[in-house]
């Protein structure tokens, strides 16, 4: 704690989970997240932890859903195409309730796209990406320093609720660098206590199972059950999202991550041009703050989401408010950074256009 | 206080670590401070550029689309950065490689001859921080104290008697008007 | 009154789904016997396929995980790495080994994963069916080569063995079958040796096992054993394929 770094946000994310405790990593290259195998290579054996290279992303997920069986704290890391490949087994993960972490440092899609940053990823993030019933905890950061310390709480919550968490961060974040504080006392892996599910060395005790099957009438469905109740939980007790300059704000600018920056260049700006805009930002993506940006809503005329996709989140934004104002859009999919200018512009726009033109529920 | 500076050269000049050791050096002096590389295929390529911004505020984009300053150490980098510079700021241009000269008269231009100067005080791979020194002399943006205190930070393996190099290089730059 | 046989412990008692003359139940007993006799048990951990095995998770007596299709090598790998002291096994059959999960089979090989790999090779799909396998032989008729394998169309089967043998990281490989009681005793001996290298961490040892599936050949049990014996076996050679600590590694 304390000492100020200098570290590319995809390092510090790095550098994050092993001071969480991350012990196991698996992983396969792909721009623009390089630097997390490469630096988890040498970091892993230093703390006496596992790296491995793997053949593909999908033999990467499925060591992970092995090691995280055993219990000890484990991460893999890709962009877009490669997350796509570990879907299938991020589902079992969900499915066998393992608490498995990654990251996606987002690059432009679809198909292999470009490697700039870009958040065409967010419905595959937040609503489930692989097959079956399923939610993933999804925190979105908007700095190097929030990659550095946002993997513990991503442990912390999968481990409490037993659900996957990922980290949905974007080509730029992870390529930037910026000071970084790592802001928790660093966890002994060691002493992290050993979950009453995993698997391992079982002397004495009955034995047990991890699997995402149950092929018994009904069963399936209990279990589904059993598992949304702990969703309607992570829902109440753990979104997250940052506001400002929330109180005499005509129009919102909603955003995560990267857009969010660019949304508080724009803020900024508008602010000097007298225009009462506010900022908005949902720190968590699922759960989505749908409390607190319902306040939000209550008081202004309209919101404008801004985002580097065609406009993804911006279905959770009308979803949490009910409609209750216009929602517009500023979309800048195909990994472009939107300038704080063009976002003004929207913002001017948007005023002009009240509640009749708005861009609800088209 | 804001500066926005983009610096553009070949691969091996030396941009990334420029741009890393400003951006250390920002950091030290107690100001906010981004560092982005242009990691695409421009890399693949053999150039190589990067984004820097030191700011007394915090930064919101590390993108710098429209540069307070630009540095410019290779002839192609000339053509592609000179239309950014938002009017009224600085070039400076690396006359040792870059044979044309800018078109823009809203802008201050400095000419350093960055290669040449480096070379006169042992070797060329200094020419960098010739650049920095002319930089820091011009914008007053951070001290070359700072950059040489980031210099042990940044060049983690670098013989003492590289980094005094380094130093002398940059208040050599500090001498170009 | 004099024993002479019981069922191991590292099997539970619980009454398996697989179909007469399937020689899943044989492996499994052969298996739990080997973990019983080399007293590791405890420190037992067994990854169960996608197929008509994926019950053996609920076969073994110990610890047991069930993963994706073809991703059980993978899945070994984890566990492994994360608790070294485990015995870890890694039961599939021949559409999950050697179809959708070769870049698995044939990377933790190459990596010489510490594990043991129990492959039953059977010639065809079981659980969904009796669709073509990668070792379904040239001419057998599978629900999708309803006229027999043709070449032409679906090429040629996989001999695994044989493919992993060019790995430096495989250290044992051996075929050995189980239509016969003597061919029994040979399997269990070729998959007591695959436990007992992981328990020396000498590295990715393998098993192949040739089995029936009477159910999906559509043929009796006691023709299923016949076609091994002149169908299978002239395509899949028994025999060592690799043994690290043999001087002359790689023959048969």
């Amino acid at each position: 704690m304390g000492e100020k770094l200098l570290m590319k946000g995809n390092d510090a994310m790095a550098e994050g989970a092993v001071r969480a405790g991350c012990r196991f990593f698996a992983g396969y290259p792909i721009t623009p997240q390089n630097e997390v195998p490469e630096y988890m290579s040498w970091r892993m054996p230093e703390v006496g932890g596992a790296f491995i290279q793997a053949e593909s992303e999908v033999a990467a997920i499925n060591m992970l859903f092995g090691a995280a069986a055993t219990g000890v704290r484990s991460m893999t890391s890709s962009s877009s195409p490669g997350i796509s490949l570990k879907q299938e087994g991020i589902s079992y993960c969900a499915g066998a309730d393992l608490p498995i972490f990654f990251a996606n440092v987002v690059r432009g899609g679809p198909g292999l796209g470009n490697i700039a940053g870009a958040q065409g990823d967010y419905f595959q993030s937040v609503r489930g990406g692989g097959h079956g019933d399923y939610r993933t905890f999804v925190m979105a950061p908007n700095s190097a320093e929030e990659m550095g310390n946002f993997p513990l709480k991503c442990y912390e919550v999968g481990e409490k609720y037993r659900v996957p968490s990922m980290i949905l961060s974007d080509g730029t974040i992870g390529q930037m660098m910026e000071p970084v504080e790592f802001k928790f006392e660093t966890v002994d892996a060691k002493k992290l206590p050993i979950p009453e599910w995993a698997i391992g060395a079982n002397p004495g005790r009955p034995r047990r199972m991890v699997g995402s099957y149950d092929l018994r009438e009904g069963e399936l469905e209990k279990m589904v059950l059993a598992r949304a109740k702990r969703y309607r939980e992570v829902e109440e007790k753990e979104a997250l999202w940052e506001g400002k300059m929330l109180d005499d704000a005509e129009i919102v600018l909603v955003s995560y991550g990267i857009a969010s920056r660019a949304s508080l260049a724009a803020m900024k700006l508008a602010r000097e041009q007298g225009l009462k805009v506010g900022w908005f930002r949902p720190i968590t993506l699922w759960p989505f703050p749908k409390k607190a940006l319902t306040d939000v809503a209550k008081r202004v005329k309209s919101l404008l989401a801004v985002e580097l996709s065609l406009g993804q989140m911006i279905d959770d934004v009308k979803l949490a408010i009910d409609c209750r104002v216009p929602v517009h859009l500023h979309a800048r999919p195909g990994g472009v950074l939107p300038t704080g200018e063009e976002i003004v512009e929207s913002v001017r726009k948007a005023l002009k256009a009240g509640s009749k033109e708005a861009a609800c529920c088209r | 206080m804001y500066q926005g500076i983009r610096i553009s050269g070949f691969g091996g000049q030396g941009i990334i670590s420029s741009g890393v050791l400003l951006a250390y050096a920002g950091m030290l002096d107690g100001r906010h401070v981004t560092f982005f590389p242009a990691y695409g295929a421009e890399m693949r390529g053999g150039t190589a550029n990067c984004s820097v911004v030191i700011s007394s505020d915090d930064v919101s984009t590390p993108v710098v689309a429209q540069p307070d300053t630009v540095i410019v150490m290779n002839e192609p980098s000339l053509a592609k950065f000179e239309p950014l510079v938002k009017p009224g700021g600085l070039l400076i241009i690396n006359s040792s490689l870059v044979e044309s000269r800018p078109k823009r008269k809203d802008i201050k231009i400095l000419l350093v001859p960055c290669n040449k100067a480096a070379q006169e005080l042992g070797t060329a791979r200094i020419a960098n921080m010739v650049a920095l020194g002319a930089f820091v002399k011009q914008t007053g943006a951070l001290s070359i104290d700072a950059i040489a205190k980031a210099m042990p930070k940044v060049f983690k393996r670098a013989k003492p008697e590289m980094l005094e190099l380094n130093v002398k290089a940059l208040k050599k730059g500090a001498e170009f008007n | 009154m004099l024993q002479v046989n019981r069922r191991p412990k590292s099997l539970l008692d619980v009454k398996m789904h697989y179909c007469p003359g399937c020689g899943h139940g044989i492996v499994h007993r052969l298996v739990a016997e080997c973990l019983d006799e080399l007293e590791v048990a405890s420190r037992a951990v067994g990854v169960a396929p996608v197929g008509c095995s994926v019950f053996a998770d609920h076969y073994f007596a110990c610890d047991m995980i069930q993963g994706a299709h073809g991703r059980g090598p993978a899945i070994a790998t984890g566990i492994k790495r994360s608790k070294p002291e485990c015995i870890v096994f890694s039961y599939q059959g021949d559409g999950d080994l050697a179809s959708i999960g070769m870049a698995e089979t044939v990377h933790s090989a190459a990596r010489s994963e510490n594990i043991t790999v129990v492959f039953i090779n059977n010639s065809i799909y079981g659980m969904t069916g009796g669709q073509m396998a990668p070792t379904t032989l040239i001419g057998q008729p599978s629900t999708t080569s309803p006229k027999g394998r043709d070449v032409k169309v679906n090429g040629y089967p996989i001999r695994v063995c044989e493919l992993l043998s060019q790995l430096d990281g495989a250290r044992y490989l051996e075929r050995t079958s189980v239509h016969t009681a003597a061919h029994v005793i040979k399997t269990k001996k070729a998959l007591k040796k695959a436990f007992q290298n992981q328990i020396d961490g000498k590295g990715f040892s393998m098993v192949e096992v040739l089995s029936m599936c009477p159910t999906n050949l559509a043929i009796a049990p006691k023709d299923n054993a016949k076609f091994i014996a002149e169908k299978m076996l002239p395509v899949y050679p028994l025999g060592v394929y690799k043994d690290a600590d043999a001087p002359a590694a790689g023959g048969k």
